[in-house]
């Protein structure tokens, strides 16, 4: 491997605060009921910032400035007018690209090049993508005056802590929805940002509201009687919890949960291309990421060949300060996940599959854990069947297409599938029968706001992105 | 000895399950009678294990009828409204009995029925070109999205409109692809299982619709936590506390659940909505190259 000297991105593009009140009505307030809490950066265990965690009277207050805005303003704001700020948002999340870059990178651990590359743009794309249809609704293929559902409740995960919410707020908007955001208790600081965003944009106060908390403030989120619609996106544990806590209510629900998706690799793939295809499905993100590519099927003729050139690979993979620019794999997001990680990594070791990591060196302070393979995985090994969310990679093998399909779809989850060959029928002939909302073919983890994003089965239900995700915020 | 003296033969009712016509394993059965308390016919109730074979001929079904071409499938149900149209009489004689409806009223539900079965055949190779789409990403890809069904739907039926009711939540479960466990009107079950008896002589498979009839009470919590039903629809649950249990038990394997009410069967323009809950959409992602 190379050496490379130290790259890191200036820090000082960014002013955190000392400590942050809650985004409600327009205006940072302070709590009327919560507590305090601080998030960390997961590189250094630095102390970043002091929030909010709200109670239920801040959700309460929330709510009803997200009802008030609604009633008095944003539900008769034309949509041409809508799409204007959401415009603008677009505009100056392109603008500010740098300072979310960096802000997200610090809260989160994710390399800068992914915050830098994929996440603030997507978020502002998603702004951009979504206005456009404020205005053209009856267009959506709902029906001919299709009307906002009202107040959204939106509880969004901390891998892509804006990116989430970009996908959260700018559909709910552009359909005429108001919303209350709660980001994860791990990284609110982009969500925080981004309400000088809306100030900056002069979106009407109260259009969103962001409350600041961890579980307890999104349960309040959802049993608050005066939200419309719960969109939310996390584990599909909470997400079971929060389709009972529903039941019987008027509340619409879409859920974006958890997967275990199958990388198809046949022999007939380009092998360098699939290598970096299978190193961007788990790695990516520290493989913090719902669609992850975590179960690797590769056929029996090419697996030799596959492994090596993948072993190859990790070994030239950078792990380390995520705010260097060379930074392949950053850190874990926090301590609790880096322990889930490591029993399920000891789980698989129990249970016989060989692990295998790169050599590298793992920073002193901090949540690391290194590019993981496991071979010999069968698929009755639990890290074959549960979500690790994290740098870990199974190894199964198939013979024949049919039983690449059999094993991909041997999963409670149905979120997403890769394919890798060079024949477009076969890709179409797996596509077909894959049960999974997503299918990349010779590629993966890639999201754009005009494509539809979304699970089968255990992964959850509803689409996010496209025309599709304009249903979950129409009626 | 005149027409009118002869000792009719009458109907022994039972269960629609995997094309066959089998009695509960329970053996139970419960009495149905007309809008005026006169006894029709003894009519089998389902048990637990009725409902479970029902899902497992249902899952047997699926990968048949979900892959069949939509023009077939289109074929295939339109072949039932023919069906349906040479059972007019005695459809309309059993919403009479079961309804309380005057001739002329039940004929109109009839009528509706039928027309409905029609529409919604009509549905089948057209769903995916008016909920598809092609997503112009930025990117050398071409990516698309195409609904498919999402598995096994239960469906507890209206309880008070025995026909149309039934074809407006059934018709739009089937015609995407998926395969549907039906839990019929408990007090006027008899049309329910006429339309099963032309399901079984027209072209649809065995196990596309199984017709259970029976305590929705009893049987709806077995299908509402039956962790292989993809969908649940509560069209015909109308106490408050049940529908709020078989949504919770739902919640189990995260099923769709379509709640009591919504969306409204009983217009004249359905739209979609009663198709697109248990639809899933798959985008692709598929490369441009040379």
């Amino acid at each position: 491997m190379f050496e490379y000297a130290p790259a890191p991105e200036s820090r000082s593009i960014v002013d955190i605060a000392s400590s942050y009140g809650l985004f409600i009505g327009g205006e940072f307030v302070d709590t009327r009921d919560g507590h305090t809490f601080k998030t960390i950066s997961p590189a250094s265990e630095e102390v970043l910032a002091e929030l909010t965690e709200a109670g239920p009277a801040d959700v309460d207050a929330a709510v009803a400035a997200a009802r008030r805005a609604y009633d008095r303003v944003w539900s008769k704001t034309p949509g041409r007018e809508r799409a204007k700020y959401l415009y603008r948002i677009a505009r100056i999340l392109a603008e500010r690209s740098r300072e979310f870059a960096v802000l997200e990178t610090l809260d989160n651990g994710k390399p800068i090049r992914e915050s830098r590359d994929v996440d603030v743009p997507l978020a502002s794309a998603w702004f951009f993508y979504y206005a456009g249809w404020a205005d053209k609704l009856a267009y959506a293929g709902l029906g001919s005056d299709p009307q906002p559902v009202g107040v959204a409740g939106q509880i969004i995960p901390w891998n892509f802590p804006l990116m989430m919410l970009a996908w959260k707020i700018a559909p709910a908007l552009a359909a005429g929805n108001t919303v209350v955001l709660k980001p994860a208790e791990t990284t609110p600081l982009t969500a925080l940002l981004f309400a000088s965003v809306c100030q900056q944009a002069e979106l009407p106060p109260g259009v969103v509201n962001i409350v600041t908390g961890a579980g307890a403030t999104g349960q309040a989120l959802v049993a608050h009687p005066d939200v419309d619609k719960i969109a939310f996106t996390g584990s599909t544990e909470v997400g079971k919890a929060i389709a009972r806590a529903v039941a019987g209510t008027d509340t619409k629900v879409t859920l974006e949960l958890g997967g275990k998706a199958a990388n198809v690799i046949f022999d007939d793939a380009p092998v360098d291309q699939a290598v970096e295809g299978i190193v961007n499905g788990i790695f990516f993100n520290q493989g913090h990421v719902c669609c992850a590519g975590s179960r690797l099927l590769v056929q029996e003729s090419v697996y030799d060949e596959v492994l090596e050139r993948l072993k190859r690979r990790m070994a030239t993979l950078r792990l380390g300060d995520p705010m260097d620019k060379n930074t392949d794999v950053g850190a874990i997001n926090s301590r609790e996940q880096l322990t889930r990680i490591r029993e399920l990594s000891e789980v698989g070791d129990a249970e016989g599959a060989q692990r295998w990591s790169a050599a590298c060196e793992l920073p002193e302070h901090g949540f690391w854990f290194p590019p993981t393979i496991f071979t010999g995985v069968t698929q009755a090994h639990r890290i074959a069947r549960e979500e690790i969310f994290g740098p870990v990679l199974s190894i199964l093998t198939f013979r024949t297409p049919a039983e690449a399909v059999e094993k991909a779809n041997n999963t409670p989850y149905g979120l997403s599938a890769g394919v890798w060959t060079e024949k477009g029928s076969r890709i179409l002939w797996m596509a077909d029968r894959l049960r999974a909302g997503v299918v990349w073919a010779n590629t993966f983890n890639r999201f754009d706001p005009t494509s539809p994003f979304g699970g089968y089965k255990e992964s959850g239900h509803g689409r996010e992105g496209g025309r599709h995700g304009l249903e979950a915020y129409l009626r | 000895m005149s027409a009118s003296d002869r000792l009719d033969v009458r109907k022994t009712y039972k269960l629609y399950i995997g094309g066959a016509f089998p009695r509960s394993e329970s053996g139970r059965t419960y009495e149905a009678f007309d809008a005026k308390g006169t006894f029709l016919a003894n009519v089998a109730r389902a048990s637990r294990k009725d409902a479970r074979d029902a899902v497992s001929a249902a899952r047997k079904a699926f990968a048949g009828w979900s892959g069949a071409t939509p023009y077939n499938r289109g074929q295939v149900l339109y072949r039932v409204a023919e069906m349906l149209e040479g059972r007019r009489e005695q459809f309309i004689a059993e919403v009479m009995a079961g309804e309380g409806l005057r001739r002329s009223g039940a004929g109109d539900v009839v009528d509706r029925a039928i027309d409905r079965w029609v529409w919604y055949a009509g549905w089948a190779d057209k769903i995916a070109q008016v909920h598809g789409s092609a997503n112009a990403v930025a990117g050398p890809y071409f990516d698309f999205s195409l609904p498919e069904p999402t598995g096994i739907v239960a469906t507890i039926a209206p309880q008070e409109s025995s026909l149309f009711g039934l074809v407006s939540v059934l018709a739009p479960v089937i015609v995407t692809g998926n395969t549907a466990v039906v839990v019929t009107s408990y007090s006027r079950p008899l049309p329910a299982m006429t339309l099963a008896e032309v399901l079984a002589t027209s072209d649809v498979p065995g196990g596309v619709v199984n017709v259970l009839t029976g305590d929705s009470t009893e049987v709806g919590p077995w299908l509402a936590s039956h962790m292989d039903v993809n969908g649940i629809d509560l069209a015909g649950v109308s106490d408050a506390d049940l529908a709020t249990a078989l949504e919770e038990a739902a919640a189990d394997n995260l099923k769709r659940v379509l709640r009591p009410g919504l969306p409204a069967w009983d217009v004249a323009d359905p739209g979609i909505h009663r198709m697109t809950p248990f639809l899933e959409t798959k985008t692709v992602w598929h490369p441009i190259g040379v």
